[in-house]
């Protein structure tokens, strides 16, 4: 009994240090260069963005995206460490500081920038969503598949897309929802629903991932929404928005200035003054965002320009540029430019 | 003589198969009457039926290893025979998840240190205080080896464990260092401070009250938010929280019993020596309770070690999680039963030699006539 | 003679020292309880400032929006138009249906089972044994996936080749279709009847019991019973013109119209909780009917009792009080397991509370949701057995 005055005291103390430090507020740019690497929310497993390989590394779009900004940041784009998150983890994963980044071919809309606390910093990849069906099923268009059984995962925008494309159309469906990627897959693939919708991206990935079966499934013509996916990180941080942004903006701009990661060396003395800005020649650009001069050149050497990171990636599993050909090329992909 | 005669012929008939032990032993327990013996026909023919459809799908139709990547061979024996080379190629990655290839031996070590703790704990000569300092040295190899870091031991990142390692790791750490809080619940519970009691018996039923999926939940996605900014917890200690305050309710109700099972007698023998209660509860009451309760205590664990499996909720890579990936990759897509039977082979494994044990402690506890 | 007024003791002064227990005890509580609410206090203030930082929303008023996602299995009318609010109530009700047919169809299986354990025949006795140590050692969560994945969706055939063993009923990996009599008043009126059958059934039966405890006579109970609760919707059926119309599930595009259906998600998670609490609950029943000693049947065919009156009247009364308590907690472990029907989309309220915190953004409420309604159901079955316990505990000193 007589320590228990000691033991309450040093617990009261404890408690109030503790309580003292609930209100700094670290920016994340300082946390993660104290951490020493970037910590990256990524997909499960998407074949194409995000992914690992049988040796355990993860590759794709959005990975790229992620060793970009470590890139920036430490001139190390291997200081990354990826935390695989389903659709129903990426938001709380984001919010409550698990992750730096959320890059998981996540759909930029008005409800995720504003009431989950989250900024979408970039689109990385501009998408749309659509359905496959198995050939057998001989439906030709989205119209005919009133009364069908879809295969939807939830906490998605593609779930609500889906029930607003069949409400508009007064069509109905019986849909069959389950989280994880590879267990929705496997439903469709043995038949439990005649449909699986997801983004585009999504379907030819999963499509091309059936190798010799992939002739079996059509994916139907009609795209139904808008699905402009990319980067997003945590509201009320400026710095670290912006490095992410202009870490995409970088990528973008390296491809339309010609810049790779193969030639960029020998570019070094270019006499344009943009590809000058983005090997760090000049501009200071580095030290505007709170990096050193390097970044960029960092960003494309270790990395790539966009259009190396999409051919290593993305076309593989069967996706053109299409749409996100840079503008000069008849796509949308527009970067601001880095001056 | 005739004596002699009567008395030879009186003596049981020995030898033949008929009278055999074995022969009687099937008579009385498989053919007592007719219906049994129906019965007992009817349900041979459907194990022998469903015992050949097994084995001739695991073992004779069976594919053990294929070359290359070229899955056709198990594709077009599904159904038949199954697909052991998926085993064969993955059950590293589903025994220690992402772990970085060349240091596997590492976890491997863990695993068997594990075994060999849980195996000295099952000695009951063994039970005294050197049994807790070997202990805490296996857990301090085990945090060692996992981390590395030291010895020249490469650092291996927790995002990185995986597999069976980690369903132990949550395990024992959630039984370990819930037992303290456990059995505090259970003393609070009974004690005759209202406001104490009305405390313990506050969180045990509102942690027994839900399921342990919304307590994973509660932790992955709120614990963050508790917490200061900058002060960060990665998810596995996340989850192993929110499993050692679910074990610690648990923990405390099996106690809980215990405590009640002891006579009256002792709590007042004890006061009459006079025992303060710390001293009456450490020396006399909790020894007593505690192997009392030894089988429900393994119970629990057994229970516990299967609720591990539920961390695949929140993506964290437990033996049952690497298990659904490794059928991920498309050309290894569709072979889930293999996955899952062999997971269940070492699930098994273990929760049965814990429940066996756990019948043979009881049997030696309790001395009961049975009839 | 006046009396002396004899000085009485002076009262012992109140010193408040640790050494007395009460002051002691008193102590230790403020400390507890002012610990606890600092933490409390502590954890509270920290989230408040985090959600403020990151700008998340937080109250309830999201239930009023909009859910704007599809429920596959809903037993009350649900459209994507539907607030949240209706959304998570669809989720009750489906955790609340998997709840309640898994403990009776547990119950019965389990008993089935713990008693075939016992059995003379050995092979009987060797199956359940078997068959309750598989069950017992491996993970719900790991059969679960097994019979979804690997029994329903990858071994039963599309629904355009379903199987059809009897007329009108259709079995594929769409779910199991039988036919259901089509929709009809007169279903209402059996319904009627039989609670009032029933209820006429147990004052009967307290009837009954006092003329036997007065006069000694038995009455016919069985026989009444029947004829009550078999025999009053019979009536109904007859007067509401005996209707025989059933609803026929038929393959119309692409799925079954019409019929009764039984997903492969619901069956898979009923099959899944009923096979693993079975196992438990036949050990219950075994060490129930084990721990009834043999010296009461001995005592009670003593007494000249049959053997169904001595199941009835003797067994059983004391086997169910070892039996009940774990059983209760039997019950709250199926009603909490069935929120691992998220990792096989069946939509109970787990799974809907995740979507839609997932939608909002708001954890808290949503986790906040799913604790109170679990907690709710838990506390009431927990309260039910405890009254059911001090009703038939033996009392000691």
């Amino acid at each position: 009994m007589k320590h228990l005055g000691k033991i309450a005291a040093t617990a009261a103390i404890a408690l109030g240090a503790l309580a003292g430090t609930a209100n700094a507020q670290q920016s994340t740019l300082d946390a993660v260069k104290a951490k020493g690497f970037v910590q990256c929310g990524v997909n499960t497993g998407l074949a194409g963005f995000s992914a690992p390989d049988s040796q355990g590394v993860w590759k794709g779009l959005d990975v790229d995206m992620c060793r970009g900004v470590a890139a920036a940041v430490f001139g190390d784009a291997n200081k990354v460490r990826y935390t695989g998150l389903t659709a129903q983890q990426r938001f709380t994963a984001l919010q409550s500081g698990e992750v730096d980044i959320l890059a998981r071919n996540t759909t930029w809309t008005l409800a995720r920038d504003t009431s989950l606390g989250l900024d979408f910093v970039a689109v990385n990849f501009y998408d749309g969503q659509g359905f496959m069906v198995k050939r057998t099923l001989n439906v030709k268009s989205a119209k005919e598949l009133n009364g069908a059984t879809v295969c939807v995962q939830p906490g998605t925008t593609t779930e609500l897309n889906l029930a607003d494309y069949f409400r508009a159309n007064r069509m109905q469906f019986r849909p069959v929802v389950i989280e994880k990627l590879e267990e929705v897959v496997a439903a469709y693939l043995a038949g439990r629903c005649d449909a699986y919708t997801t983004d585009a991206s999504g379907l030819a990935s999963t499509r091309s991932a059936q190798g010799a079966n992939a002739n079996q499934h059509i994916i139907l013509p009609e795209i139904i929404s808008k699905e402009p996916l990319g980067p997003a990180v945590r509201h009320g941080d400026n710095k670290w928005a912006d490095i992410v942004r202009w870490t995409f903006n970088v990528m973008v701009e390296a491809e339309e200035m010609g810049l790779t990661s193969g030639n960029i060396d020998s570019k070094m003395n270019d006499p344009n003054p943009g590809v000058q800005r983005l090997v760090g020649k000049t501009g200071d650009m580095g030290k505007m965002l709170g990096l050193e001069n390097n970044w960029s050149y960092n960003i494309i050497k270790q990395v790539g320009n966009y259009g190396e990171s999409y051919d290593r990636n993305v076309k593989p599993i069967g996706l053109e540029r299409g749409v996100n050909e840079l503008w000069s090329k008849g796509g949308i992909m527009y970067a601001p430019p880095v001056r | 003589m005739s004596d002699a005669a009567a008395t030879l012929k009186s003596l049981p008939q020995s030898g033949g198969f008929n009278n055999s032990p074995l022969a009687q032993w099937v008579k009385a327990n498989l053919f007592p009457n007719w219906w049994s013996t129906v019965i007992t026909l009817v349900l041979t023919y459907f194990i022998l039926k469903f015992l050949f459809g097994a084995l001739s799908w695991s073992l004779f139709n069976a594919v053990w290893s294929i070359e290359g990547t070229d899955t056709e061979v198990c594709r077009e024996l599904k159904g038949i025979g199954a697909c052991w080379a998926l085993i064969a190629e993955k059950h590293r990655f589903i025994l220690f998840g992402t772990y970085p290839f060349q240091e596997h031996w590492r976890p491997a070590l863990v695993i068997v240190v594990f075994l060999v703790l849980y195996g000295l704990s099952t000695v009951r000569a063994l039970w005294n205080y050197w049994l807790g300092v070997v202990w805490a040295a296996g857990l301090l190899s085990i945090g060692i080896l996992m981390w590395g870091g030291v010895f020249g031991l490469r650092f291996v990142e927790q995002e990185r464990w995986g597999g069976l390692p980690i369903t132990l790791m949550l395990a024992t750490f959630g039984i370990a260092l819930a037992f303290p809080l456990g059995i505090l619940l259970a003393l609070g519970r009974r004690s005759d401070m209202p406001a104490i009691k009305a405390i313990c018996v506050a969180y045990i039923e509102l942690i027994r009250g839900v399921p342990l999926i919304s307590l994973l939940f509660m932790a992955s996605v709120m614990l963050p938010l508790f917490l200061p900014e900058g002060l960060t917890i990665d998810k596995l200690l996340r989850a192993q929280i929110a499993i050692i305050l679910f074990a610690a309710a648990y923990l405390a109700e099996v106690v809980r019993g215990g405590l009640q099972a002891i006579p009256k007698g002792q709590y007042e023998a004890a006061d009459a020596l006079g025992l303060s209660y710390w001293k009456k509860t450490g020396f006399i009451v909790l020894p007593q309770a505690l192997k009392i309760v030894i089988p429900p205590l393994v119970n629990t664990f057994i229970g516990l070690f299967k609720d591990t499996s539920l961390v695949l909720i929140i993506g964290i890579y437990d033996l049952l999680n690497a298990a659904k990936t490794s059928t991920i990759e498309p050309k290894w897509q569709g072979f889930s039963i293999e996955a899952y039977v062999f997971v269940s082979i070492i699930y098994f494994v273990f929760c049965f030699a814990m429940s066996k044990y756990s019948q043979k402690i009881e049997a030696e506890l309790s001395h009961t006539h049975k009839r | 003679m006046a009396s002396i007024p004899r000085s009485r003791p002076a009262p012992p002064s109140i010193k408040l020292s640790l050494s007395d227990p009460v002051v002691r005890a008193i102590v230790f509580q403020v400390l507890v309880v002012g610990g606890v609410a600092l933490l409390v206090w502590y954890l509270v203030s920290n989230t408040m400032a985090n959600m403020e930082a990151r700008k998340i929303a937080s109250g309830f008023g999201f239930l009023n929006r909009e859910a704007g996602f599809a429920i596959s299995e809903h037993s009350i009318d649900y459209s994507p138009a539907d607030s949240y609010f209706r959304a998570l109530v669809v989720g009750v009700l489906n955790t609340l249906i998997v709840a309640i047919l898994g403990i009776v169809l547990a119950t019965i299986l389990g008993t089935i089972i713990g008693i075939g354990r016992l059995a003379k025949n050995w092979l009987i006795s060797q199956i359940c044994s078997v068959y309750i140590e598989v069950m017992r050692n491996l993970p719900l969560a790991l059969q679960l996936v097994f019979w979804y994945y690997a029994v329903i969706l990858e071994n039963l055939p599309s629904a355009r080749e379903a199987h059809n063993p009897l007329p009108g009923v259709f079995v594929s990996s769409r779910g199991i279709m039988v036919p259901v009599p089509a929709n009809d008043p007169t279903y209402g009126w059996m319904l009627i009847a039989c609670l009032i059958g029933i209820v006429g059934t147990v004052l009967l039966s307290r009837w009954a019991k006092a003329r036997q405890a007065a006069t000694g006579q038995q009455f016919p109970m069985l026989r009444a019973a029947a004829g009550l609760i078999l025999g009053l919707p019979l009536l109904a059926w007859l007067a509401g013109g005996a209707p025989t119309a059933l609803d026929w599930p038929e393959l119309r595009g692409f799925n079954f119209q019409g019929g009764g259906t039984l997903t492969p998600e619901f069956a898979a998670l009923l099959i899944g909780l009923v096979t693993y609490t079975a196992a438990f609950v036949a050990e219950i029943v075994r060490s129930g009917i084990l721990a009834v000693s043999h010296g009461q049947t001995e005592a009670s065919s003593a007494l000249g009792l049959k053997r169904g009156l001595t199941l009835r009247l003797v067994i059983l009364p004391q086997a169910l009080r070892v039996i009940i308590p774990p059983m209760i907690s039997q019950y709250l472990n199926i009603t909490k397991n069935s929120s691992l029907a998220v990792l096989i989309g069946y939509p109970d309220l787990v799974s809907i509370a995740n979507t839609t915190l997932n939608q909002t953004g708001q954890a808290i409420e949503g986790i906040g949701i799913i604790m109170m309604v679990y907690l709710t159901v838990s506390l009431s079955i927990a309260a039910f057995g405890n009254w059911y316990n001090k009703r038939i505990a033996l009392t000691e000193r």
